[in-house]
């Protein structure tokens, strides 16, 4: 495979990003909108067929003879050269799991830019101020996450990865004007780039004992040239190297084990897993087209792709994919019930991101191969897929609804079903995904994981589904909220509320449809975790889809019989469980705690001290210092008389006292 | 073992460098001073006569006595009225000149007796220096030669000749 | 009875030291160098004897009394250069008189 396509596909995004950031002043915004969207149109078409060509094509260094899937990496530059053994290389590779994030990312980010064109306006068609800025900080972003998916090593993704961090931070901060997007967008930076520190100490560790960053060499042999193969032997070796260097254990766990935890903790960060979580609700400050595209379907999921890259040597420690199954486990409860008690809508869908999110994890967390050839990284995979594209569709719907609201609180929604059509019926649609309903795409890649967790532990089996009950329950109250409930009374001095242009219901309809097919691709066949492809429905498991699905439906269910028509219930139930209701509400008070570390012990126990240190013992020696000399000169000033005698005779006394005591020495 | 009359030759000399050095300080008359200078300067010239560096009491005698003496008288003539005494010390001054003088001489012999003490005692034989040999010594580039140092003493010569013009010139 | 060096270096030194007397007492700027040339002179000396005594076959420290002389003479020259300026802008060479030059 040439390398021109794929060099094409991140340096399209970065060129739309300088001519937008550096020349957006000088065109109008129409124009700034078409262009970023035709660029991005024509990225998605050289995705598509990058990946077509990967997965269907049949080329030898993308198959080998089984029909086994093989890494290929197109091109490997050397970036930075350190020396010989320390050398950081910008590459681009091409397997199952980056060619299907290039079909993810580039077809939201299109539907986003598409979307946006319309979004960013105000009711009369007018503009946004920033237009052009915020479509370059798109463009940035888009480049950024297609550096990530495709990194060849873990540095270049370490990269990528501060990188979508940074262009995450401009957009939630889009409306810079306001404080409390000021204030999100920083403690979405501050937050991952805490996360972000141990990643980097793990990729430090990693790289140290094994003496490279490539993924290549870390989990996959080499074939041929340029072509690779997973392989558990590579993993093992690594694992050897650790063993048997000078200090295998840190701690109680193995050095290994703490390298890919803290690579993992990176991935906490970005991907939302408690107790990393607190910034992506807040993140939601940002313009809705960048929840959808960031902070639903893309960047958050960099966490879970993360431990799919390197999965082979999470196989090797089974310690770590215990840990990335509890965090994720307790995190998707946590956020299924915060999502419950939430008004803001946007806060309803980041929980519920959160709460899938952790289903990706889980997923990965029990997956093995000895279970069904590793069910769960193809069903983690899978989710992702599927996630990213109703995720998206019910952000972007939320977003239609709050453009025409004006709010994004469900209380001044109610009954939009006949005003907004289109917006209701996709709408619905990303509901009955999520929430597992045969045949939308949801259903097929939640009961893989559920069969996947099944085959390896059955609390873990029971919790998720209990999770999913949750999700379906939470999910259609805020359906329900929105579009029924009671009639819609408009506010006075309002518009009535109606569908948006067509720009934005485009992007609704094709995710929608994509939402109702995708469940329908024979995902096995084209990612796993070996690259053997296999026919999952050969492996499904039917007793598990209908507990799931009965567990989707009786959340429904609840969900319809408190929330379809206005009543007292919902009330009734609040006033039972007063503490649940009032912690689920204050989403357990996460960031009170945060505040209460942060503020009364760090700051006040830590840094205060320091900082009287530095005040007063630090500066007050440099005073001191000025201080004494400021007091010998003025008490020497008197020698400098500008009489030349007495210059003579103090340069003689001094030299004789020198005499002196050469004479005192060599005597 | 010296001759008498060396011996006598000796005490002579540094009987007047000590005596007229003093007087050069102890005179409250400038001219005076300046007279006893040149004495000063005779006297040692004599002693490097006796130390056998002809050449350099003849320098010492032409450029010393002759040139810089010369210019002293006619500089105390411009600028003071010579017969004037100079104003009386102040007694504190004076201590301080006194106790310089005295500490310097203190540790300086002191210096001078416990490290050189009555070691070297013989004056050695020595040809007087030829005058062809000095030439050669101060125009050659060899070792102990001294063109270099010959070369910059012409410049500095040459610096203070237009520096002094420039100085004294009426503006 | 032999002229040892230190016979020499003795007289030198009271040379010396009349200088700093000199120079540390006198107010007339005229008489400060005339102590400075007796200060200078009893250098001089030293090398003199120092070379004739410890060193007779080299010439280096009569060369140096030699280099010495002649920068002596070129600084005297200056320096009353630069005591007639001075006399003439303020009629005056008390060395305690000219404080005003530091500014």
């Amino acid at each position: 495979m040439e390398a021109t396509i794929p060099v094409l596909i991140l340096a399209i995004p970065l060129f739309m990003f300088l001519l937008l950031g550096l020349l957006g002043k000088f065109m109008s915004h129409k124009m700034a909108g078409i262009l970023g969207t035709a660029g991005m149109g024509i990225t998605l078409v050289l995705a598509y067929y990058t990946a077509y060509l990967y997965f269907f094509s049949g080329a030898p260094e993308f198959v080998d003879a089984a029909g086994n899937r093989l890494q290929f990496l197109v091109f490997n530059q050397d970036w930075l050269q350190f020396y010989d053994k320390l050398v950081i290389r910008i590459g681009f590779l091409l397997d199952p799991i980056s060619a299907m994030m290039l079909v993810v990312i580039t077809t939201i980010s299109f539907m986003v830019h598409l979307y946006s064109n319309g979004y960013m306006r105000d009711h009369h068609g007018v503009y946004e101020h920033g237009f052009q800025r915020f479509y370059a900080f798109l463009a940035l972003f888009s480049f950024s996450m297609l550096g990530l998916v495709v990194a060849t090593n873990i540095f270049q993704m370490y990269i990528f990865w501060e990188l979508v961090g940074a262009s995450s931070y401009l957009l939630i901060g889009f409306y810079y004007v306001k404080p409390s997007a000021v204030s999100a967008s920083k403690k979405a930076f501050i937050v991952t780039r805490f996360a972000d520190l141990g990643f980097l100490i793990g990729i430090l560790i990693l790289s140290f004992y094994t003496g490279t960053f490539n993924f290549t060499e870390l989990t996959s042999a080499g074939v041929g040239e340029n072509t690779f193969a997973v392989s558990l032997s590579t993993a093992e070796n690594i694992k050897n190297i650790f063993a048997t260097s000078a200090a295998p254990v840190f701690m109680g766990g193995s050095v290994l084990t703490w390298a890919l935890v803290l690579i993992f903790m990176g991935g906490m960060g970005k991907s939302a897993m408690l107790p990393l979580h607190i910034w992506l609700p807040d993140a939601m400050e940002g313009p809705t087209p960048v929840s959808a595209l960031i902070h639903a379907a893309t960047m958050v999921v960099a966490g879970v792709y993360l431990v799919t890259r390197l999965f082979p040597l999470y196989l090797m420690e089974g310690v770590s994919l215990t840990i990335i199954t509890v965090v994720g486990a307790v995190t998707a409860f946590y956020a299924a019930m915060v999502a419950c008690a939430q008004i803001d809508i946007k806060r309803v869908l980041a929980f519920s991101t959160i709460s899938q999110i952790a289903f990706m994890m889980v997923s990965l967390g029990v997956a093995r191969p000895e279970f069904h050839e590793g069910l769960g990284y193809m069903a983690s995979m899978f989710h992702l897929f599927t996630h990213a594209m109703f995720k998206a569709l019910l952000f972007l719907g939320a977003g239609a609804i709050i453009h025409a609201v004006g709010s994004n609180d469900y209380t001044a929604m109610h009954g939009l079903r006949k005003h907004m059509p289109v917006t209701h019926i996709t709408f619905l649609i990303g509901c009955l995904a999520i929430a597992g309903i045969i045949p939308f795409s949801g259903f097929f890649s939640k009961d893989e994981i559920l069969s996947a967790c099944l085959g390896h532990n059955w609390v873990a089996y029971v919790w998720m589904s209990l999770v999913a009950g949750l999700t379906a329950f939470y999910m259609f109250r805020l359906y329900f909220l929105i579009f029924w409930w009671k009639e819609h009374k408009v506010p006075q001095g309002h518009h009535q509320p109606h569908d948006q242009p067509w720009t934005m219901t485009v992007p609704l309809i094709i995710l929608a449809a994509i939402s109702c097919v995708a469940g329908f691709i024979p995902f096995g066949n084209l990612v796993s975790w070996d690259g053997v492809p296999y026919d999952f429905m050969a492996h499904f498991d039917w007793s598990v889809a209908a507990v799931s699905l009965v567990v989707a439906i009786l959340g429904i269910l609840i969900a319809w019989r408190m929330y379809c028509k206005e009543n007292a219930l919902p009330e009734k139930m609040r006033k039972a469980l007063p503490n649940l209701w009032t912690w689920c509400f204050h989403r357990f008070y996460w960031d009170e705690l945060y505040m209460f570390i942060t503020h009364k012990i760090i700051f006040d126990r830590v840094c205060r001290p320091i900082a009287w240190f530095d005040r007063h013992v630090i500066d007050g020696t440099m005073n001191g210092l000025a201080y004494v000399t400021n007091k010998a000169s003025f008490a020497i000033r008197g020698l400098q008389s500008g009489k030349i005698q007495s210059y003579v005779w103090i340069y003689l006394v001094g030299a004789l006292l020198l005499g002196i005591i050469t004479a005192l020495c060599v005597m | 073992m010296e001759s008498v009359g060396s011996i006598i030759m000796y005490v002579i000399i540094a009987l007047s460098i000590v005596l007229f050095s003093v007087l050069t300080v102890a005179t409250r008359k400038i001219l005076r001073s300046a007279t006893f200078l040149l004495f000063t300067l005779f006297a040692t010239a004599a002693l490097y006569f006796k130390l056998d560096y002809e050449f350099l009491g003849a320098v010492q005698i032409a450029v010393y006595a002759g040139g810089i003496v010369v210019l002293f008288v006619f500089s105390i003539f411009l600028t003071s009225h010579p017969g004037e005494n100079s104003s009386q010390l102040v007694s504190r001054k004076r201590a301080l000149g006194l106790f310089a003088a005295l500490a310097t001489f203190a540790v300086a012999a002191f210096a001078l007796l416990y490290r050189c003490g009555m070691a070297m005692t013989q004056l050695p034989a020595m040809e007087n220096p030829k005058m062809h040999e000095i030439g050669k010594a101060l125009m050659g580039t060899g070792e102990y030669q001294y063109l270099l140092p010959f070369e910059a003493i012409s410049v500095l010569l040459l610096a203070c000749i237009i520096g002094g013009v420039v100085v004294a010139r009426k503006r | 009875m032999d002229i040892t060096i230190i016979y020499y270096l003795i007289p030198s030194l009271i040379m010396f030291c009349c200088g700093v007397y000199g120079f540390i007492t006198r107010r007339n700027m005229i008489a400060m160098l005339i102590s400075l040339e007796l200060m200078l002179n009893a250098v001089d000396i030293n090398f003199v004897v120092f070379n004739r005594y410890l060193y007779p076959e080299n010439m280096e420290g009569m060369f140096f009394t030699l280099f010495a002389i002649a920068i002596a003479a070129a600084e005297t020259a200056l320096a009353i250069a630069i005591i007639i300026n001075v006399f003439r802008s303020v009629k005056n060479i008390s060395a305690s008189d000219l404080s005003q030059m530091k500014h």
